[in-house]
């Protein structure tokens, strides 16, 4: 049963001019949509076929016969779940749990967003900055490449990209103003409450 | 008195010269090499934008990170790229990683720039020519390898033409990738690479990885490769 590109939340030019029309044509028309489609194309009629991206993404995790399903899987995953972590004029600070969550964790909504841009500006090469639930604790990580936290049982409630073409064409090698703009005006945090709570459901 | 104060003068801009780089060579034990061409000059195959980020920026960093890293530790200062890179087991931990990226960016992107030439292109002759044919049957299909290693370098890398360490196999060449800024020296030498990460190619190419690693045959500096090729044991 082939997946499906999800449709992308909003319009391509909605978070213009903080990501561009045109990255988003290539993001999620191109990049995204490749690894979809190569996805479905390396487990037709294979066992894989008929799991959940989920469930791909810990079976083929550290299996180095399915590199590639693991990545596409995972890189499939990966930006359907950084466009619902953003939307047009996002940004702020979360309220309720969440918000108490994080200042229990991190000690301040700000201690958060220093360990995030951390996290997004020193993962070296192509990746990930991401919040999770490790054990019940708020974290920030950071993952190479396709690189995924359900594959180390971990829950993500928000992800940042940082491969190149999330924000070359905008930024070029100034990744760290695309991070402070994703973190100040791009972060759907009604996203990632629904998703701390559904975590604690 | 006119004459005294030039002198006086030329004389302060020479000690401050000096000065300036007796204080720059003890401060920065590497320095970015300045690209041997314009930024222009690869057009079409390579835009000036992307050469000039990817020089004054992304190269620049690697360069300034790789310093800053060694500031604390002035015996690594007196190490040679390749000695870093071949013995970071040797380089203190906590900078190990930083070396590892940054020294690994710098070689990289040094050994990058003098690969290209405006005047490149076309095939390598002599015994370049005969290893390649030696070693993958054809100058076509030399080329086929090595973009097939370009396109399915997952994420960040690089995709080398490396002369392998003499022993039983001496003069063999073979194309390997590798992640992010690591460099293959413990295959061998690498005597011709190309960039795959993103910046390297995307402000003109985009998601076109393959494109660009075809056009790229048009600026590839076969002299050189040559003379790396002679000079590799």
């Amino acid at each position: 049963m082939a997946y499906e590109l999800p449709t992308l939340p909003y319009d391509r030019s909605a978070l213009e001019p903080k990501i561009s029309a045109s990255t988003l044509d290539f993001h999620y028309g191109k990049h995204h949509a490749a690894y979809v489609t190569n996805f479905n194309n390396l487990v037709k009629d294979t066992p894989l076929d008929s799991l959940s991206l989920e469930e791909v993404i810990k079976t083929t995790y550290n299996d180095a016969s399915k590199v590639g399903v693991f990545n596409n899987a995972a890189q499939a995953w990966n930006h359907t779940f950084y466009w619902n972590g953003i939307k047009p004029n996002g940004g702020g600070e979360p309220t309720g749990p969440l918000a108490d969550k994080i200042v229990a964790d991190f000690g301040s909504f700000d201690a958060f967003k220093t360990a995030f841009k951390q996290a997004g500006a020193t993962q070296f090469g192509s990746g990930w900055a991401w919040l999770v639930l490790d054990n019940g604790t708020l974290k920030v990580t950071k993952t190479g490449n396709a690189d995924n936290p359900i594959a180390h049982d971990q829950i993500p409630l928000l992800t940042m990209d940082v491969w190149e073409h999330a924000y070359y064409l905008d930024y070029q090698n100034r990744r760290p103003d695309y991070i402070d703009t994703f973190i100040e005006s791009l972060i759907n945090w009604d996203f990632v409450a629904e998703k701390f709570a559904a975590a604690h459901a | 008195m006119g004459k005294f104060l030039n002198a006086l003068f030329i004389f302060c801009v020479c000690c401050g010269i000096v000065l300036l780089s007796g204080a720059r060579a003890i401060a920065t034990p590497f320095d970015l090499p300045d690209l041997p061409y314009s930024y222009n000059a690869l057009e079409p195959h390579i835009d000036a934008e992307t050469m000039q980020i990817h020089h004054d920026k992304h190269h620049a960093a690697y360069v300034n990170n790789l310093n800053k890293a060694l500031e604390k530790y002035p015996a690594q200062q007196n190490k040679t790229l390749t000695e870093l890179l071949s013995n970071l087991d040797q380089v203190p931990e906590d900078i190990r990683s930083a070396v590892r990226n940054n020294a690994g960016g710098h070689y990289n992107h040094s050994l990058f720039w003098t690969a290209m030439s405006p005047k490149g292109g076309g095939q390598p002759t002599g015994k370049l020519a005969e290893a390649i044919n030696k070693s993958f049957g054809s100058f076509e299909k030399f080329q086929q390898a090595f973009e097939a290693g370009g396109a399915s370098r997952f994420g960040s890398g690089w995709v080398w033409l490396v002369k392998v360490k003499s022993g039983d196999k001496p003069g063999v060449l073979t194309v390997t990738t590798t992640p992010n800024q690591d460099a293959p020296l413990s295959e061998g030498t690498p005597i011709l690479g190309n960039d795959v990460w993103e910046h390297a190619y995307y402000l003109k190419y985009r998601n076109r990885r393959p494109e660009y690693l075809k056009a790229w045959w048009n600026v590839v500096n076969w002299p050189e490769i040559s003379r790396r090729f002679a000079a590799a044991d």
